[in-house]
C-alpha cells in the first residue's frame, strides 16, 4: 500500500511531505522535536493538525484543513499498526492472547486468531513463550512478541516508533535480522535514532530537523555522504557501504574492508555494509609493516576539531585522533595518509 | 521522622480502638445469640444485606461509565460536573435523603410522572436502595477514576492501532487494567450502603422487612433494648472488617 503525507502543524512548527511506496520501508531521522513523532501520530490518527492529508493505497485517512471534507477514519479503523520502543504487551493477557488480539478484534473467531497468534510467535522466533505473561518475558523478548501482535492484525502500513530504543544491546542484532526479514515487502515508516537501523531495515531515508525535511534519498547514500547536519552527526559511525565479495565489503571505489560478520553471513555478491568506529582507525603518514588487512591509501578532506579529540575526514572515511597524535603527524587537508583498522573492529552486516 | 509522632498517632489510633473495645465489654454474650437471631434483627440484616448489594451494583453500572467520562474526556464545564457529581461525598445524607425525596418523592420533581406510571418510590425499598445508591456512588467513581488516571491511554492506543473498537477497547483493555481500581471501588460503595443511616430513614422511613436496616434497627434498639442494639452494633462492627480485610486482600493480590 503506498502512503501519502502531507501535513502542517504551525502551533507545533511542523510541516511535512512524503510518501512511501507499496513494499517500502522508510526511516524516519531526526533529533527530538524535529516532527518525527508528530508525522506518525498523523498517519496513526491519534493527532489531528490544523491541516494534513494521509492517504493509504488509495483510501483518504485524513483530509482537514481549508476546504478539505474533514475526513478523519478513527484510529482502529486504519489498518496501521504502531509499535513503540515499549512493548506494550497487555500485561492481563498471555503472549499468544496478546498476539491473537488483533485478529480477534477484527471479527476472527478465538481457535483461528490463537492459531494465527502462535504462526505469528513462531515466526519471530519465541513459538515457546505462548502461554507466559508479560511480566515472564526479558525485554528483547517482549519486543518480539509485540512485533508478532503488530504483524498479526494484518495492517496495511506498520508504524514503528523506535522500536530498539529500549532494549539491552546484545539482543539488537538478532532483533533487527527478525525485523529485516519481516519488514521485507511491507510498507513500513520507521522513527530511529540509529543509522544502523535505517541502513539495514529501511530501503529510504527523511531526515527531519525543526519540523521540515532536510535530506532524503536511499539509505546507504544518506548515510555515507550525508549533506544535513543531523545526518552527519548520526553517522558518527565510519560505514562502508559495498557488496560481499570474497570475504570483505567491497565499495564502489575498490576499497576492500574485512571484519566480523554480525547475524547471518551476506550471499556472496549480495549488498553488505561494514561499520567501525573512528576512535577505531589509526592514522599513519606512510604504510605500515606486517601489512594489516584494513589499511587505505586516503587524502585527507577535513581536520575537525571536536570535543577532545581531532577528527581527520578523508571522503567518506573518518578517524579520530588525539591532539598530539595529529600536531605529530602534522595533518592537513590535501595530504596522503594510511588510515588502518583492526579487522576485529569492524562489523560487517548483510543489507 | 521525630520520634514525639508515636505520641499522637498512638493517641488517635486509641480514639479509634478504644470504642469498639468498649462495645464488645458491654456486649449482653449470654443473650448474644438470641438477641442477633430474633425476627425484627434478621429481617434488617437480610434487608441490609440485599439493597446494599443492589446499590453496589447500581453503583457500578451508573459509576464506571461516570469514571471513564470524567477520565477520558475534554469539555467545557468537566471540573465543574466532576465536583457536582463527588457532592454526595460532603453532602449531611440527610440532606440528600431530602434532595431525593424533593425529587422522586409523590409530590416530588418527578413524582406525579412516576405515579401516573404507577410506580411509587418513596418509602419502599426500591428508595432504600436509591438512598444508598445516592450516597455510595461518589467512592466508586473517585476510586474507578483514579485508577483509569494512573493506568494512562497508552494501552488503549495500541489497542485500537490493532484494529479493536472502541467498545473492544474498553471491554477488553480497560476494565481489565483497572479490575483493582474497580473491586477496591465496589468494596468501599458496599461498605458505605451498608452504613447509610440518615438518608435512608428521611427518603425510604423506617418499616420493618421494608426499609428498615441495621443502622436503623440499632438506632431503633437503642431506646427500647440496648443490649439488642449492642449486639447488632457488634455484628455491623465485624462486617465492616470483614469487607476492610476484603479489601486488603484483594489490592494485595493484584
Amino acid at each position: 500500500m503506498t502512503l501519502e503525507l502531507a501535513l502542517r502543524a504551525p502551533d507545533r512548527d511542523v510541516e511535512v511531505g512524503l510518501e512511501v511506496a507499496d513494499g517500502e520501508t522508510l526511516a524516519l531521522l531526526g533529533p527530538n522535536g524535529s516532527g518525527k513523532s508528530t508525522a506518525l501520530g498523523v498517519v496513526a490518527g491519534t493527532l489531528v493538525p490544523e491541516q494534513a492529508r494521509v492517504v493509504l493505497g488509495g483510501r483518504v485517512l485524513t483530509d482537514v484543513g481549508p476546504g478539505a471534507p474533514g475526513t478523519r477514519v478513527a484510529p482502529h479503523d486504519r489498518r496501521t499498526a504502531l509499535l513503540g520502543q515499549d512493548a506494550l504487551l497487555f500485561p492481563h493477557l498471555s503472549a499468544l492472547d496478546n498476539v491473537a488480539f488483533g485478529p480477534r478484534s477484527t471479527g476472527a473467531g478465538r481457535a483461528s486468531s490463537r492459531r494465527t497468534a502462535q504462526r505469528w510467535l513462531d515466526e519471530v522466533g519465541v513459538g515457546e513463550l505462548a502461554d507466559r505473561r508479560p511480566g515472564q518475558l526479558s525485554g528483547g523478548q517482549a519486543q518480539r512478541v509485540a512485533v508478532a501482535r503488530a504483524l498479526a492484525a494484518e495492517p496495511d502500513l506498520l508504524l514503528l516508533d523506535e522500536p530498539m530504543a529500549a532494549l539491552d544491546v546484545a539482543v539488537l542484532p538478532a532483533l533487527r535480522q527478525t525485523l529485516r526479514r519481516v519488514l521485507a515487502e511491507r510498507t513500513t515508516v520507521v522513527v530511529t535514532h540509529d543509522p544502523l537501523d535505517a541502513l539495514l531495515l529501511a530501503d529510504r531515508v527523511v531526515v527531519l530537523e525543526g519540523g521540515r525535511v532536510v535530506e532524503q534519498g536511499v539509505s546507504g547514500e544518506v548515510l555515507s555522504r550525508p549533506r544535513s547536519a543531523f545526518a552527519a552527526r548520526l553517522a558518527g559511525l565510519d560505514l562502508v557501504v559495498g557488496t560481499w565479495l570474497d570475504g570483505a565489503v567491497v565499495d564502489d571505489d575498490g576499497r576492500a574492508v574485512h571484519g566480523r560478520v554480525v547475524g547471518e553471513e551476506p550471499d556472496e555478491g549480495a549488498p553488505a555494509v561494514a561499520t567501525f568506529r573512528p576512535g577505531a582507525v589509526a592514522v599513519y603518514r606512510e604504510a605500515v609493516a606486517g601489512s594489516p588487512r584494513n589499511a587505505f591509501d586516503v587524502v585527507v578532506t577535513e581536520i575537525e576539531p571536536t570535543a577532545d579529540l581531532i577528527r581527520v575526514h578523508a571522503g567518506p572515511l573518518h578517524a579520530d585522533v588525539t591532539v598530539q597524535a595529529a600536531a605529530e603527524l602534522a595533518l592537513e587537508p590535501g595530504q596522503r595518509v594510511v588510515l588502518v583498522v583492526k579487522a576485529t573492529e569492524v562489523a560487517v552486516y548483510a543489507r | 521522622m521525630p520520634r514525639w509522632v508515636w505520641l499522637p498517632a498512638a493517641l488517635g489510633a486509641a480514639f479509634v480502638l478504644l470504642p469498639l473495645v468498649a462495645i464488645v465489654a458491654r456486649v449482653d454474650w449470654g443473650d448474644f445469640g438470641s438477641l442477633i437471631t430474633s425476627e425484627s434483627s434478621r429481617a434488617a440484616f437480610v434487608l441490609s444485606l440485599q439493597t446494599s448489594a443492589a446499590s453496589t451494583l447500581a453503583c457500578v453500572v451508573l459509576g464506571v461509565p461516570m469514571a471513564v467520562v470524567l477520565a477520558r474526556h475534554e469539555f467545557p464545564g468537566l471540573g465543574v460536573l466532576r465536583s457536582l457529581v463527588l457532592l454526595p461525598l460532603v453532602l449531611p445524607p440527610v440532606v440528600g435523603g431530602l434532595a431525593l425525596l424533593y425529587t422522586f418523592g409523590r409530590r416530588g420533581l418527578l413524582g406525579s410522572e412516576l405515579d401516573a406510571l404507577g410506580v411509587q418510590v418513596a418509602f419502599s425499598t426500591l428508595a432504600v436502595v436509591m438512598a444508598q445508591t445516592f450516597v455510595a456512588l461518589p467512592f466508586l467513581v473517585v476510586s474507578l477514576e483514579g485508577a483509569l488516571r494512573t493506568a494512562g491511554v497508552r494501552y488503549e492506543v495500541v489497542a485500537a492501532s490493532l484494529g479493536a473498537r472502541p467498545t473492544t477497547v474498553l471491554r477488553r483493555i480497560t476494565l481489565p487494567l483497572v479490575l483493582p481500581g474497580l473491586a477496591s471501588g465496589a468494596v468501599l460503595a458496599f461498605a458505605r450502603s451498608l452504613g447509610e443511616f440518615g438518608a435512608t430513614i428521611t427518603f425510604a422511613g423506617s418499616l420493618q422487612g421494608r426499609t428498615r436496616t441495621l443502622p436503623l434497627e440499632i438506632y431503633l434498639q437503642r431506646e427500647t433494648d440496648p443490649d439488642a442494639a449492642v449486639a447488632l452494633a457488634l455484628v455491623l462492627v465485624v462486617v465492616a472488617v470483614l469487607v476492610i480485610g476484603f479489601a486488603r486482600t484483594g489490592r494485595g493480590a493484584l
